[in-house]
């Protein structure tokens, strides 16, 4: 579990660029919240598997040990083969998030490299990155992971880390490229340019700092996808069944009818864990968003004086407009995509000719 | 070239490596999986064998480039092959058994979650800080729980213990299916509970995003002045910020598209439900290939589709993608 602090630390140098005291009493509730849910999970699970009452994997052969409900000996109860569900669920815990953290660290990594790449090269090399994005965005990841994932013969750890990041990055690819457009035309990295940095340099010390907050939300959202993915994985028996993450769990209080024999103890609290740890990583997403977009913070802010919703006054927009033209051939590959439509060469025309309509 | 020629072509393309990294799975895994997989199903015909030798590799059949070429003309004729555990029924034609269930199902409660979850979200985005917003933590527990999760809860609450709901499957058992009304009937009184899955657990990401789109939009200078003029609220809200305020919440819809899908398969499977995300699991773990790599093909093409489709309301929506098709 050496990775969570670094999750931390992320969340932190974001809050902490305004360098003020008390950054936690500034920070959005629902960071607040994401951060202590989020963090009670990292805690059970370094904490968890060191303090297990019994062995996970223990079958207890005594038929007076099947499915027992809660009890002082057992706090969460027992499987149908006797088996502590307490202890696989603080086991389970850290498997399931340890694979989410370690997908999120993977496919964040790509995602950041296609995206800064793309922006950079430009031209025809950052069209066919971007096609390649928006191709895999586009097409539905679970069923391509349970057709490639059901083809290894031993469904390890390793080969679903490696499938889940290697289907996980296009979305962060996006909007990290997106950003990394916009900051590349500001003047400090001109300055830089000028000074003669070298483009590594540029990239890592001006560029990637800057994208900090994006780069935490992207790295939140592909763990948020990497957990839903292996519990889904796992629940229909696509991963390893002899190690007990979460998703297994869940497979096997399925498989033996946990819930129509009234087993609740053993299914209620994987399902309820899988879903408190995306609970705090959604909220961790929205207070990132509230500290990127303050007009967000702001709504939380707003005062109400007789009955109406009065907003604070309007802070400086901070939206990035993308003054690149685009020539050629990158320019005929880009007008397929979506994306094309906010071009704001194209907003500009529309500008200039202030729509009839409107004044009628 | 219009805007929806561009989209067009760009989801040929997207097909196209679709199709590719479908041909390219079986023959990039470690091993020799599919041979190993294939001496599973000692029962098969030789003339089966030959077709699978071009969807998965199997044995010679010449070049790389020859088999993705029989593989390539195999597809466009709608040809993918034989399902080694359903032998000797065709992919096409369980696939055409299973298909129309889906899109209906899932394709209704979908676009019932989107409309609502817009709405609420222009509610919430409009009034923020008022009430709704104090739902949104609920609602974020709602989306983060597993769609199967929830449905299984759901079958045991409302199907096994209070009756109110059928048990899963498409329709009650003996009725024969066809035009009539009680097989209609009891179809769609199956589709109640998975359909209210889909919903409860999908409303709450449309909504947070619309919210959030809509303060942003809430706060330019178009709305406010539109305000200033002294219009009636509800021409604000509609015309001036929503309209506005739904570009991204559409562009979204359709990428998003890929995610609900994939969480409603696996919710098939709970219910039993006859759909493709139920054959997709048993396919799986019965070891089919054939039929899952179909299945897999299908879903991709469908949701393709359904991204052309927003292109088209996007286009009926935006008046930027028609002025590009008339200035260009």
């Amino acid at each position: 579990m050496t990775v969570a602090p670094a999750m931390t630390t992320e969340l932190t140098a974001v809050t902490q660029e305004p360098a003020q005291p008390g950054w936690w009493r500034r920070m959005p509730t629902n960071a607040k919240a994401g951060v202590a849910l989020f963090g009670f999970f990292v805690l059970t699970a370094i904490i968890g598997p060191l303090v297990t009452p019994y062995d996970p994997g223990y079958q207890n052969p005594s038929p007076k040990a099947s499915m027992n409900s809660p009890s002082a000996a057992h706090l969460l109860g027992t499987t149908q083969s006797g088996q502590d569900v307490l202890s696989q669920l603080l086991v389970g815990i850290r498997l399931t998030l340890e694979l989410g953290i370690l997908v999120g660290v993977v496919a964040t990594a790509l995602a950041v490299i296609v995206g800064v790449t793309a922006a950079f090269l430009g031209g025809f090399w950052d069209e066919l990155l971007s096609l390649l994005t928006n191709v895999f965005l586009v097409i539905p990841a679970l069923p391509l992971l349970i057709v490639v994932l059901g083809y290894f013969p031993n469904k390890g750890e390793l080969p679903t880390i490696l499938v889940l990041a290697g289907l996980g990055w296009p979305w962060g690819a996006r909007v990290i490229r997106a950003q990394t457009l916009a900051i590349r035309n500001r003047d400090f990295v001109a300055a830089s340019q000028e000074t003669g940095e070298r483009t590594w340099r540029i990239i890592f010390v001006e560029i990637v700092p800057n994208e900090v907050s994006l780069i935490a939300a992207s790295f939140v959202n592909t763990v948020l996808y990497a957990i839903g993915a292996s519990v889904a994985l796992a629940f229909i028996g696509v991963a390893d069944l002899n190690s007990w993450s979460l998703g297994t769990m869940l497979y096997w209080a399925q498989s033996q009818q946990a819930l129509q024999l009234g087993a609740w103890w053993w299914f209620v609290p994987p399902g309820l864990a899988v879903a408190l740890i995306g609970t705090a990583l959604v909220l961790l997403n929205t207070g990132i968003d509230e500290i990127g977009n303050p007009r967000l913070r702001d709504a939380t802010s707003a005062s109400r004086i007789a009955g109406r919703w009065l907003k604070p006054a309007d802070p400086t927009p901070v939206l990035s407009e993308i003054w690149q033209r685009r020539p050629g051939l990158a320019g005929f590959l880009h007008s397929f995509s979506r994306s094309s439509l906010l071009d704001t060469e194209l907003n500009k025309e529309l500008l200039d000719k202030p729509e009839a309509g409107e004044r009628r | 070239m219009p805007f929806i020629v561009r989209r067009l072509i760009f989801y040929v393309v997207a097909a196209w490596v679709a199709l590719t990294v479908n041909f390219f799975i079986p023959r990039l895994v470690p091993g020799n999986a599919v041979e190993a997989i294939m001496s599973k199903f000692p029962d098969l015909q030789p003339s089966a064998y030959r077709a699978l030798e071009a969807l998965l590799g199997v044995g010679k059949g010449g070049s790389i480039w020859h088999q993705y070429w029989a593989y390539l003309v195999d597809v466009s004729h709608l040809d993918l092959g034989t399902s080694v555990s359903e032998y000797p029924a065709q992919v096409s034609t369980l696939l055409g058994q299973t298909l129309p269930w889906t899109i209906i199902l899932v394709g209704t409660a979908t676009v019932i979650a989107f409309l609502i979850g817009t709405v609420l979200g222009i509610a919430a985005g409009w009034r923020y800080g008022g009430g709704l917003d104090r739902l949104l933590p609920g609602l974020m527990f709602l989306q983060a729980i597993p769609y199967f999760f929830f449905a299984l809860i759901l079958l045991e609450v409302f199907a096994e213990t209070f009756h109110v709901f059928p048990i899963g499957q498409g329709y009650g058992q003996g009725l024969i299916p066809g035009w009539h009304w009680a097989f209609i009937g009891s179809a769609i009184d199956h589709s109640l509970l998975p359909a209210l899955t889909i919903v409860l657990t999908s409303i709450a990401g449309w909504m947070l995003q619309m919210r959030n789109v809509m303060i942003t939009t809430v706060g330019e200078d178009y709305v406010i002045a539109a305000q200033a003029k002294g219009l009636p609220n509800h021409r604000v809200v509609f015309t001036y910020a929503a309209r506005n305020a739904i570009l991204p919440q559409l562009q979204g819809f359709g990428l998003a598209l890929g995610f609900v899908v994939s969480g409603a398969l696996i919710m098939e499977y709970v219910f039993s439900y006859p759909g493709i995300g139920a054959l997709l699991v048993s396919a799986v773990t019965s070891n089919d290939y054939p039929l899952a790599q179909g299945i897999f093909l299908v879903i991709t093409f469908a949701v393709l589709l359904a991204n052309l489709i927003v292109d088209l309301v996007i286009v009926f929506v935006d008046p930027r993608a028609r002025a590009r098709g008339a200035t260009r």
